[in-house]
């Protein structure tokens, strides 16, 4: 006989729950849906937010495979993702197994390491590395002490990226907090157990923690792909908003930035949005898809 | 066990004890070195900023062989207006934005975790994907919306869309929070007679305080931080806030020296320095637990 489950709470919830949700469903039309939908429309425009938009078919996306530099923020942000990325997680997770397991002065070194992550997307510290790695700045200086004479990073092009690259790196402390937190949760009786099979320390690491680590790594692995693809404040203001020197710090955010809100070439903007959105829906999916053949979600 | 085994077993833990303490003190040198690697950029920030200005860029050591707040005062004042209308500007959107994200997603949280309605699933899946969604594909139609409405260079495309529910990252943590607060006080507040308004208010808003707490928290970071959004919609100078008129003061560089420049910043981070000196622990769990579950 089937059981009818127990009503958790008084009648009228659901007239009550859309009243609790009236700002959501105002936020999800007003500020989601429809601008949405309108950025998918005006992608097929061009528009110049003075007189109003004038369909022109495919022409938004076929001047972006003419467009130089388009494909110069596209190549700058894959190059930015594929290079701080690993190295941003690599350093997270190599910092998060030196502080597990009853290190004293966690706490201190958990809050050191966390603290640039906060201040990473600050204006004040894309500042502070223009300077670090401006002329005569502290790299400069401590790189002509070992006979490299660099001079300024920001002003060579096949130098000023990696400056942005160093200071993603930089906020590795957030992912870190997280894998701290993922180390935490995997029982002391599996590797009790790994002992008691005669497992050494390297196949504990590479039998147990790092298989009950996986879906952390997933999970920041996703994260901060999303947000890398996103850098924008870093961008315009270590290149002082141009992109340069040479595009070589022309973010693709920093792109649409100059398209929509400096040319006010709308249309265009917006169909650059998109195609930013495709892209990191399909790295996102491209992904999940692998994510099968590495990612450990225990034995079902 | 015969006193030898025993005696030698104690040696053979003792050994073991001195190489964990030669172990640890390694890691020790070792982090200790590499947070001063880390940490180096910021404490040369702050010992600059206390230079005159010749020196910032002679001297890349920690020990300043002179100090002023020169920087201090002069930076205060290198924009048109002092920086304290900045700060007011920028303590007025936070504000602002606390309160929307406060009241909007624990609205929606509390519907999302403890009602029962139709669909709830899909609400939840959107909520999630929301969070994924980049805002570059939904601020060119809502700048032409707020122009249109005459509201740019106003505060209102700042905070408006926090009262909105738009943080999707708040309402997930709420979500999570909620969840783990024990059905049984729900119960005894429904068979005691309250409505779903009254559970909310009485019941589940107080005892989602820590919750609060770390949203207040982030909402404050994030938003003091923020760039991108005030620099679209703030034209006029006296509308700045921090993070813009200090974008604008490089702009302006040639005229200014570094250790103002300098000087401004550390003085616009310290009000995350402070918040981060109190609440990291909130901070933290709110990073773990969120990444978590």
């Amino acid at each position: 006989m089937p059981i009818k489950r127990a009503r958790r709470g008084p009648r009228g919830q659901g007239a009550a729950a859309h009243v609790f949700l009236i700002p959501w469903w105002l936020g999800l039309v007003l500020v989601t849906a429809v601008p949405l939908l309108a950025s998918l429309y005006l992608a097929f425009t061009d528009y110049n937010i003075l007189s109003s938009p004038e369909f022109n078919g495919l022409a938004n996306f076929r001047r972006m495979f003419e467009d130089e530099y388009f494909w110069a923020a596209v190549r700058v942000t894959l190059v930015y993702v594929l290079v701080s990325i690993p190295l941003q997680l690599g350093f997270a997770l190599l910092l998060a197994l030196v502080l597990d397991r009853g290190l004293r002065g966690l706490a201190f070194y958990r809050s050191a390491f966390y603290l640039p992550s906060l201040l990473g997307t600050s204006v004040a510290v894309a500042i502070l590395w223009r300077q670090v790695f401006g002329d005569s700045g502290l790299m400069d200086r401590a790189l002509s002490f070992f006979g490299l004479e660099l001079g300024s990073w920001l002003q060579n092009p096949s130098l000023s990226l990696s400056t942005l690259i160093v200071l993603n790196v930089w906020t590795f402390g957030s992912p870190m907090v997280i894998f701290l937190a993922g180390l935490r949760q995997i029982p002391e009786e599996l590797y009790e157990a790994a002992r008691v099979d005669g497992a050494s320390v390297v196949r504990q690491f590479t039998g147990v923690t790092i298989p009950l680590l996986t879906p952390i790594i997933f999970f920041n692995l996703i994260l901060q792909t999303i947000g890398a693809f996103q850098t924008f404040t870093q961008a315009h203001v270590v290149s002082g908003g141009t992109g340069g020197p040479a595009n070589s710090t022309l973010f693709y955010t920093l792109y649409i930035y100059q398209q929509g809100f400096t040319n006010f070439d709308m249309g265009y903007a917006s169909a650059l949005a998109w195609m930013l959105m495709a892209a990191i829906c399909l790295v996102t999916a491209v992904h999940f898809v692998l994510s099968k053949y590495w990612v450990f979600y225990g034995d079902d | 066990m015969t006193t030898a085994t025993l005696d030698s077993a104690r040696t053979r833990s003792k050994a073991a004890a001195r190489r964990r303490v030669r172990r640890d003190l390694l890691k020790h040198l070792g982090l200790g070195a590499f947070v001063l690697l880390m940490l180096y950029p910021l404490a040369w920030m702050i010992v600059s900023s206390l230079k005159p200005d010749h020196l910032v860029l002679t001297e890349p050591g920690l020990v300043p062989s002179e100090i002023t707040f020169d920087n201090f005062v002069e930076g205060w004042h290198a924009l048109n207006r002092p920086f304290s209308v900045f700060f007011l500007n920028s303590l007025l959107v936070t504000v602002g934005a606390i309160a929307g994200n406060l009241f909007s997603c624990s609205l929606t949280a509390f519907a999302l975790a403890r009602l029962e309605f139709r669909m709830r699933g899909v609400y939840i899946a959107i909520t999630l994907v929301s969070v994924m969604l980049p805002m570059h594909v939904l601020v060119i139609p809502q700048y032409i919306f707020f122009s249109q409405l005459d509201l740019v260079n106003t505060y209102f495309p700042l905070i408006v869309p926090k009262f909105l529910a738009t943080d999707a990252f708040f309402i997930y943590l709420m979500v999570q929070f909620i969840r783990t607060i024990p059905r049984d006080l729900d119960r005894a507040a429904w068979i005691d007679g309250s409505g779903p308004f009254r559970t909310f208010w009485y019941v589940i808003l107080p005892l989602m305080r820590p919750a609060l707490v770390t949203t207040t928290i982030f909402t404050f970071i994030w938003t003091w931080n923020d760039f991108f959004v005030p620099l679209i919609y703030l034209t006029s100078p006296k509308m700045f806030t921090v993070p813009v008129a200090l974008n604008s003061m490089v702009d302006s560089e040639s005229q200014g020296g570094v250790g103002m420049l300098f000087a401004m910043s550390l003085v616009s981070l310290l009000p995350v320095l402070i918040f981060f000196a109190v609440a990291q622990k909130q901070l933290i769990r709110g990073i773990a637990t969120t990444g978590l579950k």
